[in-house]
């Protein structure tokens, strides 16, 4: 029994079903958001812990011995996933009690928060092919409804090419589960992984990764699949897209991850080329389209994608250093984008729009929020000695080690490129005067998401804001030991003989049993 | 019964491709339909199609006796087929909202979000 791994999925699920109970009390729902994602922020803690001394925790559910029951592991990458995921959940649910107007609370914005992080914390630990697509279609299933929370148009147009592309993603990956399935008969992990190495049909294996990196292509938002991003991130209430831009694309990274190192890693000659461009396309076609755009949320949807390049480039080098990059990018990532977003919704409040030309002097009357944006923004840039640049400079440190010229040299001019939009941001919001046809009132009502009147509780919001750009600057301070964290994370991953007999137990005499008994 | 059932998924796949991509919604979602039972099918086929018992053990064995059918394709694909039902009746519900509030059917007529 190891009940940490279990338990970061049973609390948010637990709390979902609680504030599901006390649907019309809102007060209720509120304080389950905080007490629910302050207790999976302690419990992932605790995971970290365990993994930390340990390396793997396994725990069979319900006591079925793998392969044959589902099997919830967490290595390092699972352990640092989680534990990210904590910190991100809590931030918003502080952020949401004031940014989430009551008519969103009222059609169940707490509930299917809850749910969603349910999917994301599934998707980290499970151990089983299957399993993980269940938890990716209950966190699409939850991200669906909190996308079209409020019926707004643009939201309602955002959501159809959302959906859509999501539910060919999931068909995708479920066709090549049962590819999968038919080739080498289990769906645990570990022993596919195991399997697959002996399969005398290499050519299929080889198809089947490549469905694998589509179908989680189009979830990590990878070039050129990416479309549903940026047409639907800017739609919903800001504390959503936050929550998605921290998290949703991340769980398809961490996928291509898992699979690409665990099970298709004898496949890499074949896709190392295919996502090492890919990365590079997706990095400069997410960092263009950002830079045409003039709103604050945009643009960060488009750097979302570019973003996403690093991380895959991290996978596609296919180094312990490159992987631990990769990781290191994702940790920033998550941290650093749900700021940015946490941010644009505080300049909303205050100014009344996500319009940059609208907007401006916020750097003389917040000069604090000013400090926020300008930590995370300039992190995101890989500016030293922010996170940002420490990720950064493992990719392109590994990069060079593994010669690969042409693409590192893209990696670091779309990091000019980030620069550049950032500092559009800084100049249109912070820097210049109001412009003068924008007659914002001296005190402006507070107003939620759903436009109606809400108490004035900007500390609430500012709170996140603050812990989450000092742990943008901390993350750069000891940018040291989390780097040897990543590169046990790297290790683990391109070693994955620790973790299939983590899981299998004695794994060579199951193998050899069942191979005996297979025709 | 492979080579057949082969076809049949292989229809349902082109066809749901094709719904997808007409500029109608409603067509739209018809595909998706589509496209998750060819999944399922796929599932279904590639576990291998054996004649075979109940995969029950009788009373006092410790297996199963003789052939019996691999439960675990079963259980996958009656777990998708719940999902699909539930997503889909989403997508039913959303493209009837988006039609009442874009009052248009068509993909063409809902670019707004895009750029």
């Amino acid at each position: 029994m190891r009940p940490e791994v279990a338990l970061p999925v049973i609390i948010p699920l637990l709390a979902g079903a609680i504030s599901l109970l006390f649907w019309r009390s809102r007060p209720m729902q509120r304080f389950t958001a905080v007490a629910g994602t302050a207790a999976l922020l302690l419990v992932s803690l605790w995971l970290m812990i365990s993994v930390y001394q340990e390396g793997y925790v396994v725990m069979h559910m319900g006591g079925w011995q793998a392969p044959y029951g589902i099997t919830l592991v967490a290595d390092m990458l699972s352990a640092i996933m989680v534990l990210l995921t904590g910190i991100i959940g809590l931030g918003l649910a502080i952020y949401s009690l004031s940014s989430t107007g009551p008519h969103h609370e009222k059609f169940g914005y707490y509930p299917l928060m809850h749910l969603l992080l349910a999917g994301v914390l599934g998707a980290f630990l499970t151990g089983d092919i299957f399993n993980l697509y269940v938890w990716f279609e209950v966190m699409l299933v939850a991200s669906f409804a909190l996308l079209i929370l409020g019926g707004e148009k643009a939201q309602m147009e955002g959501a159809i090419k959302y959906v859509t592309l999501n539910l060919l993603a999931s068909v995708i990956f479920l066709t090549a589960i049962g590819l999968l399935y038919g080739m080498v008969g289990t769906l645990n992990m570990a022993d596919i992984a195991q399997r697959l190495a002996v399969a005398e049909n290499q050519g299929m294996v080889e198809v089947l990764a490549v469905m694998f990196m589509v179908a989680f292509g189009i979830k990590a938002a990878a070039f050129p699949l990416f479309f549903w991003l940026p047409a639907s991130y800017h739609t919903p209430p800001v504390a959503v897209s936050a929550l998605f831009a921290g998290l949703l694309t991340k769980v398809g990274v961490y996928s291509l991850f898992r699979v690409f190192t665990l099970m298709f890693d004898q496949t890499m000659d074949y896709v190392q080329d295919l996502l090492l461009w890919g990365a590079a396309f997706t990095m400069v076609t997410g960092v263009l389209g950002a830079a045409a755009q003039y709103e604050f949320r945009r643009i960060l949807s488009f750097h979302i994608v570019s973003q996403i390049g690093y991380m895959i480039l991290g996978l596609a080098l296919f180094t312990p250093l490159a992987i631990a990059g990769g990781i290191f990018a994702v940790m920033h990532n998550i941290i650093v984008k749900t700021n940015l977003f946490l941010i644009s919704g505080i300049t909303r409040r205050l100014q009344g729009t996500y319009e940059l030309k609208k907007m401006g002097g916020l750097y003389k009357e917040r000069p604090w929020l000013a400090v926020a944006f300008f930590l995370s923004a300039f992190s995101l840039a890989g500016i030293p000695p922010l996170s940002g640049f420490f990720a950064k400079f493992v990719i392109v440190r590994a990069g060079i080690e593994a010669e690969a010229y042409v693409v590192t040299g893209i990696a670091l001019a779309v990091g000019l490129m980030t620069l550049y939009s950032m500092v559009k941001i800084w100049n249109e919001v912070f820097w210049k005067s109001l412009p003068e046809n924008n007659l914002v009132p001296e005190s402006p009502a507070p107003r939620g998401d759903d436009g109606r009147l809400v108490k004035n509780t900007l500390g609430l919001m500012y709170l996140p804001v603050a812990v989450l750009a000092s742990f943008a600057l901390l993350i750069g301070v000891f940018a040291e030991p989390l780097t040897t964290m990543m590169l046990t994370a790297g290790e683990q991953l391109l070693h994955p003989e620790g973790y299939i007999e983590a899981v299998l137990g004695n794994g060579e005499a199951l193998l050899q049993s069942a191979l005996e008994v297979s025709p | 019964m492979e080579p057949l059932m082969a076809l049949a998924i292989g229809l349902l796949y082109a066809t749901a491709i094709f719904m997808m991509l007409r500029r109608s919604i409603v067509k739209l979602v018809i595909g998706l339909m589509l496209l998750s039972n060819a999944a399922n099918l796929l599932i279904f086929t590639s576990a291998g199609m054996t004649r075979g018992a109940p995969p029950l053990i009788p009373e006092g064995a410790q297996g199963p006796i003789g052939a019996v059918a691999d439960p675990l394709p079963q259980a996958v694909v009656l777990t998708a087929i719940v999902i699909a039902f539930g997503v889909l009746a989403f997508a039913v519900v959303l493209i009837r909202r988006a039609y009442e509030i874009v009052k248009a059917d068509d993909l063409d007529k809902m670019k707004d979000t895009d750029t």
